[in-house]
Order: C-alpha cells, then sequence, then structure tokens
C-alpha cells in the first residue's frame, strides 16, 4: 500500500490531503509534489488533511517538518487537520505542537486561516 | 513455546512496508491490541529505514535481516544490517539528533523506538553494520488457547 497525495488550492490554502501510509519511500514523493506545486502557484498557507492516512513513521514527522519550514519561510501557516491517535502520539512525542496548529477538519482548518 | 521466523530483503525503500505488515502478520498470533499492533508497525519501519538509509547509505546492493520471536506475550525483535555502522551512538539515540538533516529526517527513529517497546539494544560497529534487539511485553492477560 503506497500513498495517494490530492493538492488542491482553496484561495490561496493548499489543501494537502494524504491517504495511504507515510513513510521513508512515500515521504519523499509527497516532498517532490509539494515542492514542485509550491513553485507553480501562489500558496499562503498550507492545511493537510490526514483523514485518509493509516500508517506513519518519524520520515512522516521530517517532512510535515520541511513543509512547514517551507510555508513558514514565506510568512505563511500550516494547520493540521483530521488527525488519528496514533499519529497525534507520534507528533506529540517529537514536540511538533508548539509550532503546527491542530483542527479537528478541514473546514475549522480553513476558518482558523481565516478563509472558507 | 518459543515461535520464531526470519526475514532478508533488499534494502530498497519500497520494502519499509512488506518488513512492518510482515512482522505485523507473524505477531498477530498472540492477539496484541490494535495499538500494540501500530507500535509494532512503526518502531519496524523506523529500523529498516535506518538501515536503508544510514546503514546503506541508499545502496539497494546491502541486505535488511529480521528475526522476530513470540514466546507466551512476549516479542523480540532484531533488526541487523551490515552496513557502515554508527560512530556515537548515545548521540544517535538523542531525540531530534540527525546525521543526514539535508535529507529532511525527523531524528525521532530511536526516541519512537524507546517509546514504543520495553527494551531497545544497540551493537554498532563502524563497517560491520548495526544490530538492534527491541523487546516488547503484551499488556493484556489472555487465557485462551491456540
Amino acid at each position: 500500500m503506497g500513498l495517494a497525495v490530492n493538492l488542491e488550492l482553496k484561495h490561496t490554502v493548499l489543501c494537502i490531503r494524504l491517504d495511504g501510509e507515510l513513510d521513508h519511500h512515500t515521504a519523499d514523493m509527497l516532498r517532490s509534489q509539494v515542492e514542485d506545486y509550491l513553485r507553480k502557484h501562489t500558496v499562503n498557507h498550507i492545511v493537510l488533511n490526514l483523514e485518509g492516512l493509516s500508517f506513519m513513521d518519524s520520515s512522516g514527522l521530517g517532512v510535515i517538518l520541511g513543509r512547514y519550514k517551507q510555508i513558514k519561510s514565506q510568512n505563511g501557516e500550516m494547520v493540521v487537520c483530521a488527525i488519528s491517535p496514533a499519529v497525534k502520539r507520534l507528533f506529540e512525542m517529537s514536540g511538533l505542537f508548539k509550532i503546527i496548529k491542530l483542527e479537528e477538519d478541514e473546514e475549522l482548518a480553513l476558518q482558523a486561516l481565516g478563509v472558507a | 513455546m518459543r515461535n520464531e521466523m526470519k526475514i532478508q530483503f533488499s534494502a530498497l525503500s519500497q520494502n519499509e512496508s512488506f518488513a512492518r505488515v510482515t512482522v505485523a502478520a507473524f505477531i498477530a498470533q498472540i492477539d496484541p491490541t490494535v495499538d500494540e499492533l501500530t507500535e509494532i508497525k512503526t518502531v519496524v519501519s523506523e529500523a529498516v529505514t535506518n538501515a536503508i538509509i544510514h546503514g546503506y547509505e541508499n545502496k539497494a546492493t546491502g541486505m535488511v535481516y529480521i528475526e522476530a520471536a513470540i514466546e507466551e506475550d512476549t516479542i523480540h525483535l532484531t533488526i541487523r544490517d551490515e552496513g557502515l555502522g554508527i560512530r556515537d551512538l548515545d548521540q544517535a539515540r538523542q531525540p531530534l539528533y540527525t546525521s543526514k538533516p539535508e535529507l529532511e529526517r525527523s531524528g525521532m527513529g530511536f526516541t519512537i523506538m524507546e517509546n514504543f517497546m520495553d527494551s531497545v539494544e544497540v551493537i554498532s560497529e563502524p563497517s560491520y553494520g548495526t544490530t538492534i534487539h527491541l523487546t516488547k511485553y503484551l499488556t493484556k492477560n489472555k487465557a485462551m488457547c491456540n
């Protein structure tokens, strides 16, 4: 089982929806897809929707932190939503919630960024 | 009764999923909880990823070896590579430390292993490789006959 990446621009917020497993193998693919998208479009903020994510390890934390740094360097924000208890534990362990905001679903995440 | 299995596979990132799913299928026999199964899959993924990225530096000619044993409610895992080895183990085990920040590594691999397992032992020798012994005791007391 791999990872399906769905990218959609809502106003200037890039919604990244992940379906499947995020590990070292799929993290490289996610990184290049998002980097490519950010080069071609004007994106102010990122919403990361993890509703369909069935597995994640520390490689996932790495690629998420990398995209956070990327959007932060353009003064943007990242909001994560629809996170499973297992993924939440990894976020807590690594301290990612200190810098990345968590919302229950995509709608609330977009609201938090002042869109929708 | 001790029940064992061994697998070995090429150090390719597409085998990370194969490795964790295979180990999970083996330990499913002793009826772990969903959380325990997720923890096992995650630590296998961490150790195998380390072997591929750090041990073999993504050279697919290397092999990764996994041995798993279940003994009543205890799971023993050994994940081994014959790669470069780790020069400074104490540093490698520090949370958020990574020797490869350019690859967007989070530096959380060993920290996750330590959090999810009851014991983590790392034996490493430069140019001979790294062996990780992991043990986990399942919390449930089961009264069923397998």
